[in-house]
């Protein structure tokens, strides 16, 4: 069985057939028992498997998943990849995922496609170009690469935007993080399980955990559709459904569930390199390698657990992206769809023990999850393998809301997550 | 070259040539073919590349379904990427390529890449290009990607129209069943709108032909659109029912085809009733994708509604009973027919030649030769037409959450669970016969609860029969299960091997189904053979989700004509043609059109900031927002509302106050002026009037007592213009404004009347700038006299029209802070040095409880602070950071959140937010800006007359 | 786009309503007495129940907040009802 990829693999395995890999990943029945159990098989959980048989060597651990792996937010996002974020908490935590994500290929031996070309925060007015600096400097500050552009610069950078005089969001400049870009959402899910599952992690799909075992006070386990599945710790990634989950625990989070659409065009040659967000548009888009622009815009408003988007918010993302970019009324939206992301008051994760003792929680991730994969399943797994807070993860905890230490982006920067 | 013209029939307007170029070749077809149709005609066999392999492709389908054939059509000055051949009516004068080829879908240059296929499996780029860098790679691979290239140098679609429509009975699809269900349910008194996607009504009445109540089906297609007529019901061709939302809405893509852009109709029907058909399957046998081999129903649609004819030796593969109509009609129009029909006791029409066998593979390179039957056989031919069996097009139901059942004996996913609100007729519902379709039609209405005449009655046929074939694990040689994606049945096998067994893993991991084709003809292959191979059912495997839209629908008609002022339209002042013309450079402030300064460039600002203060400015503060809060409840309703105390003040003035929000974060600042011990007006920043608005609507409904206080939002009734500066006094006077301006009756922050001719006016003693200063109020469709009255008093005292530019470093010089710029969203009023309320006031007030969380005591917190330039290098730039270096690292302490150079003062000015800056004044320390660092000292934010005196002056 | 249904003013689409959270989460008075998770409970934590929902919500062109019941899955909505009894 061929077990690792490369190229000449591939062409060995070209010469027989491609008979001889092995699966990506094992499919067991799940254990009585385990170390940790993590609940939801998404890119955070997944990584946070590998995470924990990886820099803590512990791997007598199951991931439990509804559904199929990756099958949430994981598989549903616009797979954006950028740390331009302004306050050093949040700077810390994102710019750990970056870094992780620039050389997770090579440590998952798993090409999720990293494209680095580049995040692109344009700005619309020259009033607005002071908010842009104190992105900017807050970025070089914390150590993370950002540029001011210019209307020049951004002009030379992305010449099909729309500059004519009857833009309503012309440029006046720009904010750019060239690290930033965009990955392969699915080959990240995918990676995770296969190197987790190699390590001795079992991910079990098509479980649906129906209540928590608690006994003394303590979280000690799971009742799932395959029956009762035992952990000295539990942890949950489950996004969207967070709160559903924490009412089977007895507790309550803050958070609402929305959801967020993302749409694709007919794949069409090679016209848009980085990853650009036009905030008065409220519309960003980047092109896919397959040629297909990806394009997102803001939450649905209406509370949903849908996992489907409607007209209304569609329609104002699709006008801001021809808006943007006028050429591409030649265009057709091909497909669209929608995940359910779980919102915090301030926009950032929590991260940290939840209140029943043993059960930790990676939630509301809003609608940045996946940009957070790596960071999401280090710190997890740190808590999960120790106990205790990394020093990234600390400012993350739910008593954040208790004593008012919210990391509100939008706050400091102007810009909405 | 393959296909031709017959010499009679079909819908096309021989009379009228169309001719257009291909890959560079002169084509000439009709009107009324397509460009399929008309390339058909032609003898073109290959038409395209496919998307991974860069194989030779011709056409499968007649419609929607069509996996191979894409074109980047340049008409007139109309220009449109990689559109669908076999829906694009052929146009005079098109220029068309292939756009999944280059230079030409006969000579691709890329066509070498199928040699390779082997080592290019499903998947394979998650497996390699990993060393050294991705990067490297992805440049390649992304040129390869795409079907259709984007025109750097055209814009020039037309807005798109979008209508809302009500209707009792939305009937998708206009074939003979949808036709029934429309005139059966108008007839009836219903409001109908009917809607296919085709350019005519008949469905597969246009290649199908059939007596329906006696008549033939062109005369019954006619007779069926004059009783719709006559009924009132509105039929729209060209239109796709794409997509199935919320609340039983149903989005509708109508193509005009004549330069227009597509029209969007949102209808909200009370019932839908689905007649949308079936696609047929393809078969799965070795290279069952060279140029000739196509859909048989599709070739059937070529024949009767173009006149074209796939090839002269023609095999027809089938799995079901529904081919040997078409092989019959081939043969009928003079073609040599094979019939290849894999069910053990199949029979042929009259004098078609029969084999009960099945094709296991097709010989051929630029298009298919000959086949191999199982039975060894060997057949030359030049076209083959194959028939795997029907798929119901059942998207809209799925997408309003309807469950598909399987339905093993027709071997097609069928509609399992009821939606409220949608029913479905025909082939859609699975119902394969149209006796039986028709039959049914009573059942599927029954929800309108209208008295229905009968439905139309047609000749028995046999019930649909199917031998299903789905490719098999170990199939030989490729076999093509997702054709416009490149998907073979060893990539599913593949796909099962590595564990990608889930349905949606299969589709992600293979790419099956994910093309612009969306799947409609290679889903269910991909299922059956997933489930083979795993030992699972067809319905255990289960389908992927269906997501609008049903096929791809223009951006444009999603936007629907917003575009530029119309995507967001600004507000706009009364005055703003006075501001023009008094050259102001008008910009964005909140949502508001603005003049920013008076003149051609920005040196006006400095000239406009200098003169306010030596004489007197004129200022248009119409955005001011203007709520006014009445009623014996609207004192205790605004103690609550402000941080600060209200009671205390008095009828006819004002008081400069916060509002915060729950969180104790500064929410908006303003002067609340109390007009009457009941009346007071809310004077909020110019951009927070919608979010004032809002808050107070909340608090007034959750916690007082809705019929004794009340909102009224009269901001954009009142015009404000405000003259400001030591000269203010006499040019209010001299304009000819009758008003008590006397400090004794209008001290500082008093609220007067007075009257401008016939209008009354409000006069509000107060300022922003820091200077004697006076609001006035009048209604907004007065304004322009007093504006030119004002202005031409204030000439003869020197005055200077006042951009927003200019105000906003007059505010600074006297420290007077923006909300949502020198504040930001973490700001609590103590952070602005405003504690008094906190520790004086005894009543609830909005926020109160968040001021005293331990982050509100945190003795790091950012505050508002003066910062005043030490290193003698001009003003800071505006978002530099305070910084200090800790570990060798920088740390920001904050930023500098206003910086001006001041031309009264002749030196820069700064504002910012810093930490601990209240315990810090005095210091100085380091400010960074892109790598550069500066040095300043944190000051009081007040740089000009602190003592206020220039207020009264 | 959804239909809500203000009780002042009938059906309208969903894009002239703001969500205004859980019904019944009631402010606790007497900022001396709350404690700060009282307090964070009540500024931030919801219910947020998949299925059936109990939520107040604001029909912006009129003003007026209403209750409104609905299921946040299937997003059927029935009819908002007035806070105060008061709807005409």
């Amino acid at each position: 069985m061929t077990r690792r990829y490369s190229a000449f693999s591939l062409l060995r395995e070209g010469l027989s057939g491609q008979k001889g890999w092995e699966p990506a990943w094992r499919s067991p029945d799940p254990k009585p028992r385990y170390d940790v159990v993590i609940i939801g098989a998404g890119g955070h959980g997944l990584a946070t498997a590998y995470y924990l048989a990886k820099n803590h060597g512990i791997t007598n651990v199951a991931v439990i998943e509804k559904g199929w792996l990756g099958g949430g937010n994981t598989g549903r996002n616009t797979t954006v990849i950028r740390s331009n974020y302004f306050y050093p908490e949040s700077v810390a935590l994102y710019d750990l995922a970056l870094r992780l994500y620039e050389g997770l290929s090579r440590d998952l031996n798993y090409n999720i496609m990293l494209s680095q070309r580049g995040m692109l925060n344009l700005v619309h007015f020259p009033a607005d170009m002071e908010m842009a600096a104190r992105l900017t400097n807050a970025m070089q500050i914390n150590g993370v690469d950002a540029e001011l552009l210019d209307r020049d610069q951004v002009r030379a950078m992305l010449p099909i935007y729309n500059y004519g005089p009857d833009a309503r969001y012309p440029v006046a400049g720009g904010v750019l993080q060239p690290r930033g870009g965009i990955a392969r959402h699915d080959a990240v899910a995918w990676g995770y399980a296969r190197a987790a599952s190699r390590a001795g992690v079992d991910i079990i799909q098509q479980c649906e955990v129906q209540d928590f075992i608690i006994e003394g006070g303590r979280c000690r386990g799971l009742h799932t559709t395959k029956g009762e599945i035992r952990a000295d710790r539990v942890g949950m990634a489950v996004a969207g459904h967070s709160s559903v989950m924490a009412a089977k625990a007895g507790f309550s989070l803050p958070l609402i569930s929305y959801a967020l659409q993302a749409c694709v065009s007919e794949p069409v040659k090679p016209i848009l390199d980085c990853t650009v967000i036009a905030p008065g548009a409220a519309t960003y888009a980047s092109q896919s390698d397959k040629g297909e622009l990806v394009v997102g815009g803001a939450l649905d408003r209406v509370p949903s657990y849908g996992q489907r988007g409607n007209l209304p918010v569609l329609q104002g993302v699709v006008a801001g992206l021809i808006e943007m970019f006028p050429i591409f009324r030649q265009l057709k939206l091909m497909r669209q769809w929608a995940g359910i992301v779980d919102v915090a008051p301030d926009s950032s994760p929590i991260i940290g023990e939840s209140p029943l003792p043993g059960l930790f929680l990676n939630c509301g991730w809003g609608t940045g999850g996946f940009k957070a994969i790596p960071a999401g399943g280090t710190l997890l797994a740190h808590l999960l393998a120790t106990g205790q807070h990394h020093d990234i993860s600390r400012p993350f905890d739910l008593d954040r809301f208790a004593n008012g230490r919210l990391i509100d982006e939008a706050a400091g920067s102007g810009i909405a997550h | 070259m393959t296909g031709f013209r017959l010499k009679t029939g079909g819908e096309i307007d021989r009379a009228r040539p169309v001719t257009f170029t291909f890959d560079g070749e002169s084509v000439t077809g009709f009107a009324g073919d397509t460009y399929a149709s008309a390339l058909m005609a032609s003898g073109h066999m290959v038409m395209g590349r496919s998307f991974k392999y860069r194989r030779r492709r011709g056409l499968w389908g007649a419609g929607v379904e069509e996996p191979n054939v894409w074109l980047d059509i340049t008409c007139g000055a109309g220009f449109a990427p990689g559109r669908r051949a076999t829906t694009e009516p052929a146009q005079h004068g098109a220029v068309t390529r292939a756009a999944t080829a280059s230079p030409s879908a006969e000579r691709d240059a890329t066509g070498a890449f199928d040699w390779f296929g082997r080592f290019i499996p499903s998947g394979f780029y998650y497996k390699t290009f990993m060393w050294p860098d991705w990067h490297l790679f992805e440049r390649h691979i992304r040129a390869q990607a795409g079907i259709g290239t984007v025109r750097r140098d055209f814009t020039d679609v037309p807005p798109a129209d979008r209508i809302h429509h009500h209707c009792d009975l939305l009937v998708v699809g206009a074939g003979p069943v949808g036709l029934a269900a429309a005139v059966m349910a108008a007839e009836a008194g219903a409001r109908v709108m009917l809607v296919d996607e085709q350019d005519r009504a008949g469905g597969s009445l246009l290649a199908h032909p059939a007596v329906i109540d006696g008549q033939a089906a062109p005369d019954w297609l006619a007779a069926a659109l004059a009783r719709l007529a006559a009924a009132g019901a509105r039929v729209l061709m060209r239109a796709t029912a794409f997509g199935s939302y919320d609340h039983g809405l149903v989005a509708v893509n109508q193509r005009h085809d004549d330069g227009r852009s597509d029209t969007m109709w949102q209808v909200r029907p009370h019932h839908v009733l689905l007649a949308t058909g079936a696609i047929d399957r393809p078969l799965p046998f070795a290279n069952n994708d060279l140029p000739g081999i196509m859909s048989a129903e599709a070739a059937l649609v070529y024949l009767r509604r173009y006149a074209v004819a796939p090839g002269r030796r023609v095999v027809v593969a089938t799995s079901n009973n529904r081919t040997g109509a078409v092989a019959q009609a081939l043969a009928e129009a003079g073609v040599a027919v094979t019939l290849v029909d894999a069910r053990a006791d199949a029979t042929a029409p009259a004098g078609i030649a029969l084999i009960r066998s099945r094709i296991i593979e097709a010989h051929g390179r630029r298009g298919v030769r000959s086949v191999t039957l199982a039975d060894g056989q060997r057949i030359d031919c030049d076209a083959v037409l194959v028939s795997g069996g029907l798929t119901p097009t059942i998207h809209l139901y799925a997408q309003a959450r309807g469950k598909p059942a399987w339905d093993a004996e027709k071997a097609a996913f069928v509609p399992g669970s009821t939606v409220a609100g949608m029913t479905l007729a025909g082939a859609a519902a699975g119902q394969f016969t149209l006796a039986g379709a028709f039959a049914a039609l009573p059942e599927a209405l029954a929800p309108l609860g209208l008295p229905l005449a009968a439905a139309p009655v047609t000749g028995a046929a046999p019930r649909y029969e199917i031998a299903a074939m789905w490719p098999e694990p170990g199939e030989k040689g490729r076999v093509w299960i997702d054709l416009q994606h490149d998907v073979t049945a060893k990539d599913v096998e593949l796909a099962a091997r590595e564990n990608f067994t889930s349905v949606e893993h299969l589709k992600r991991y293979t790419t099956l189904g994910m093309a612009t084709d969306q799947g409609k003809t290679s889903n269910l292959a991909g299922l059956a053979l997933m489930g083979a191979l795993t030992g699972r059912t067809v319905p255990q495997v289960g389908t992927t989700t269906y997501r609008p839209p049903y096929t791809p629908v223009p951006y444009e008609s999603f936007a629907a004509g917003r575009r530029g002022v119309r995507f967001n339209p600004v507000k706009r002042l009364a005055l703003e043609s006075a501001h023009r013309a008094a050259g102001a450079v008008l910009r964005e402030y909140g949502g508001w059109l603005r003049p920013a300064f008076y003149g051609t460039d920005d040196s006006a600002i400095l000239i406009e900031a200098k003169q306010a203060r030596e004489s007197a400015a004129l200022f248009d503060g119409s955005t001011l927002g203007k709520i006014e809060v009445m009623g014996p409840q609207a004192e205790d309703f605004l103690e609550f509302v402000y941080y600060n105390s209200i009671r205390s003040l008095k009828p006819g003035r004002g008081r400069y106050c916060f509002v915060l929000s729950e969180t104790g974060v500064v929410f908006d600042d303003g002067v609340l002026l109390r007009l009457a011990p009941d009346h007071f007006i809310v004077s909020c920043s110019s951009s927070h009037v919608d979010g004032m608005r809002g808050l107070l609507e909340e608090w007034r409904q959750d916690r007082f007592d809705p019929s004794r206080v009340f909102i009224h939002d009269a901001t954009q009734h009142w015009a404000t213009l405000t003259v400001s500066g030591p000269q203010a006094r006499a040019i209010i006077a001299g304009a000819g404004v009758e008003a008590d301006l006397s400090d004794d009756v209008l001290p500082h922050m008093a609220i007067g009347a007075g009257r401008f001719g016939d209008q009354p006016l409000r006069i509000a003693r107060v300022s922003f700038t820091g200077d004697r200063s006076y609001e006035i109020s009048i209604r907004a469709t007065q304004a322009a006299p007093l504006w030119a009255a004002l202005r031409q008093a204030g000439s003869d005292h020197g005055a200077v029209l006042l951009g927003m530019e200019a105000l906003t470093i007059l505010r600074a010089e006297k420290g007077y802070l923006i909300i949502g710029k020198d504040t930001d969203g973490t700001t609590l009023p103590q952070d602005l040095g405003l504690t008094g309320p906190l520790a004086k006031k005894s009543e609830e007030f909005i926020g109160r409880r968040s001021l005293i969380l331990p982050d509100a005591a945190d003795a790091n917190r950012r505050q508002f602070t003066g910062i005043e330039v030490t290193d003698g290098l001009g003003p800071l730039p505006c978002g530099a950071h305070g910084v200090e270096d800790r570990d060798g690292r920088p740390r920001s302490l904050g930023y500098v959140t206003s910086s001006y150079f001041s031309p009264t003062l002749d030196r820069p000015i700064a504002l910012g937010l810093i930490e601990r800056a209240q315990a810090r004044q005095g210091e100085e320390i380091a400010f960074q800006h892109l790598g550069q660092r500066r040095r300043g000292r944190l000051v009081a934010p007040c740089f000009l007359d602190p003592d206020g005196g220039r207020l009264h002056g | 786009m959804q239909i809500f249904t203000c009780p002042f003013c009938g059906p309208r689409p969903e894009t002239e309503f703001h969500f205004g959270g859980d019904l019944g989460n009631a402010r606790p008075e007497g900022f001396r007495a709350v404690s700060d998770d009282e307090w964070s409970r009540y500024l931030y934590h919801r219910r947020n129940e998949k299925g059936a929902v109990r939520e107040v919500w604001m029909h912006m062109t009129c003003g007026e907040l209403f209750a409104m019941e609905r299921d946040s899955v299937t997003m059927e909505a029935a009819p908002g009802h007035a806070l105060h009894g008061d709807a005409p």
